[in-house]
């Protein structure tokens, strides 16, 4: 017998429970039997799942492959550092700030949330115009935003502090911090994806023409998600400031655009699940690899992977996923418990 | 000295080289609808041959010994064998796959070159001088102009003539245009996919090589991230000029040289540090204008 509406809906509801749940397992196991670098490693994990689901409520949804993201992130990470560095370390190293940031001393909480809030903002702007394109020419312009978001913060010397690094911020972010954070993530990814938006969102990225003629205002619902996505790629930006304490706007740039576009690829960009299993599977397979490129020891022989080869390897499974399984590890399905029904 | 023709001749021979990247990447899309991310890596990878594995800071010439008339026509087969090689191996095998699925492995190709080469001949840029008489700056209508920027805007007339002679008059050539109109259309005509996507990535590896030659006798460096830059210019050029069409890539990289070398000469002192951040909102604007590109083909119009 086919679902009735209502456990169709518990059911959607059981896939960010499952997934919240599998982090927290992942969390808890590595809290337990892991060393503190392992601890380092969960918290960069889950600020990456943060940074991803939040990509994936654009992307995934909207089907628009975006560039920009790390771009979202770069103002959410300066703008934490912004409110929250001492008055004092301001005044020295980003003289430039307007006297209301150069004084604030926020506290980490409410600071994370005006990142992620700044991005939304920039974000309604830059996607105000950006989203009027589609296809390849929105992903094209999401790239040239990027640009111009490193040219801007790698150039204004009093205010990011160009190439040389903002130091000093409150490293706060531990894995229980964002695993908090990427569950909240996922959570309002699951809503977004099952609210009248997303649903309308899904089906202009299936038929664009035919969302059209239903009467979908595509615009509109592109860049209510790109809002939302952006307020927690924000976030995120945030996230990473705090855990590793450094910021240089080299790390918001290309680097961190693909990887993050590779996992959201990898794991199957049509689905949430995909976009978490992708982050998981990955972050994990790098760990083992840096691990072993440390060397290992069998017996009383030491096998170490050459320096360098860890990327090389990464990528060579990047390609071969995507040759076996083009849509991905869970190619666009969900995990859902069914919920009556059959 | 004289400002105006100094900054033509910097804007067509930044444009050249552009124009020149631009052709290598819009030749692949246009076949087989794969934005091509590995064609930094493959400029990289020319400029690496060039000279002998090793770590040092100073580079000793390996292909770079050999005379110009060995060695650029060596170079431009190397190019045209990574490409064809990255085709064989990686891109044959998806066909089927979604354009994005297909960006995203080739940025994964991409990264292997790069770490490949960074594991060979370590992260530090090396100092190369390959035919440094060339930098000799000489007088022209008032300029003083180094030759290799003429020899630059030349190669780039030459490379394009002869593209174009090649696509109208030769068959493969017929194939690729007719590939580029309608894939699906031309191989129930017998267009033997195989042949013409090879022959594409071969050219567009040799347009690698070629801009990589350029680079190297011009900066005197060889770095591993040389190509990601020259790439993304390229790339965002192929979109501004119309996916698919080639002369659209061509005038899109003069066009992108020519804004760039005149924000560079005009915009106010304080504010040239952000020249690229002016650039790229000029890109944006552009594709706000005209979102098919300046000089669309018919074909990139999606039929509903």
């Amino acid at each position: 017998m086919a679902q009735t509406h209502k456990q169709k809906r518990l059911s959607a509801w059981s896939t960010p429970v499952l997934l919240i749940a599998i982090l927290l397992v992942f969390t808890v196991l590595i809290t337990v039997f892991g060393d503190k670098s392992l601890a380092r490693m969960a918290a960069q994990t889950l600020i990456r799942v943060t940074f991803v689901v939040g990509l994936w409520i654009f992307v995934g949804n909207s089907g628009v492959v975006s560039f920009g993201h790390a771009g979202y992130m770069a103002i959410g990470a300066y703008c934490s550092a912004w409110l929250t560095l001492k008055p004092q370390m301001k005044g020295l190293f980003l003289p430039d700030l307007w006297p209301f940031l150069a004084n604030a001393e926020w506290h980490v909480f409410p600071a994370a949330v005006a990142s992620g809030l700044l991005a939304a903002f920039v974000a309604l702007l830059s996607g105000a115009a950006i989203l009027r394109l589609s296809g390849i020419a929105a992903s094209i312009a999401t790239f040239a935003f990027l640009a111009i978001i490193y040219t801007v913060y790698s150039s204004w010397e009093g205010v990011t502090g160009a190439t040389s690094s903002v130091v000093g911020l409150a490293r706060y972010s531990d894995q229980w911090v964002t695993f908090g954070w990427a569950s909240v993530t996922v959570l309002a990814a699951a809503w977004y994806a099952n609210s009248s938006s997303g649903l309308a969102l899904r089906a202009s990225r299936e038929d664009e023409v035919a969302a059209d003629a239903s009467g979908i205002n595509m615009y509109r619902h592109r860049l209510i998600s790109l809002v939302v996505s952006a307020f927690f790629t924000g976030v995120a930006g945030a996230l990473f400031g705090h855990s590793l304490g450094v910021l240089n706007p080299s790390s918001f740039y290309l680097g961190v655009t693909f990887i993050t576009l590779a996992m959201l690829v990898v794991g199957g960009i049509g689905s949430l699940t995909g976009a978490v299993t992708g982050v998981l599977v990955l972050s994990i397979i790098i760990e083992a690899l840096v691990r072993m490129e440390r060397g290992m020891e069998i017996g009383e022989t030491t096998l170490a992977l050459p320096t360098g080869a860890q990327e090389i390897i990464i990528g060579i499974i990047m390609i071969l996923v995507l040759i076996l399984r083009p849509a991905g590890l869970t190619g666009g399905r969900e995990l859902r418990l069914r919920i009556g029904g059959r | 000295m004289n400002a105006i023709p100094q900054l033509f001749f910097d804007a067509m021979s930044l444009g050249g080289i552009y124009a020149m990247a631009a052709l290598g990447i819009a030749l692949i899309f246009g076949v087989m609808k794969l934005v091509n991310f590995a064609h930094g890596e493959y400029i990289a990878f020319c400029v690496f041959a060039l000279i002998v594995p090793s770590t040092d800071a100073v580079a000793v010439m390996f292909l770079g010994k050999a005379p110009a008339f060995v060695l650029i026509p060596t170079l431009l087969c190397v190019g045209a064998l990574v490409a064809v090689g990255s085709e064989f191996f990686v891109f044959r095998h998806m066909r089927k796959a979604t354009p994005v699925a297909m960006m995203i492995s080739s940025f994964a190709l991409g990264f292997v070159i790069q770490n490949t080469l960074l594991l060979i001949y370590s992260s530090r840029p090396k100092a190369i001088s390959l035919w440094p008489e060339l930098n000799m700056p000489i007088d022209l209508i008032g300029a003083s102009i180094p030759l290799l920027q003429i020899i630059v805007i030349l190669t780039t007339l030459i490379v394009v003539v002869t593209l174009a002679l090649l696509l109208k008059k030769t068959r493969i050539g017929l194939e690729m245009r007719a590939a580029a109109e309608n894939f699906t259309m031309a191989r129930l005509l017998g267009v033997r996919a195989n042949v013409v996507i090879t022959g594409a990535f071969a050219l567009s590896g040799a347009l690698a090589a070629a801009v990589a030659l350029i680079m190297v006798t011009q900066t005197g460096v060889a770095d591993v991230r040389m190509g990601g830059q020259i790439m993304l210019v390229a790339f965002i050029a192929t979109v501004i000029g119309g996916l698919g069409s080639l002369p659209g890539a061509v005038a899109a990289g003069f066009l992108i040289g020519a804004a760039s070398v005149i924000l560079q000469g005009f915009l106010p002192l304080e504010a040239r540090p952000f020249r690229d951040a002016f650039l790229y909102t000029l890109v944006i604007v552009s594709l706000l204008l005209r979102p098919d590109g300046l000089f669309a083909s018919n074909s990139t119009k999606p039929r509903v």
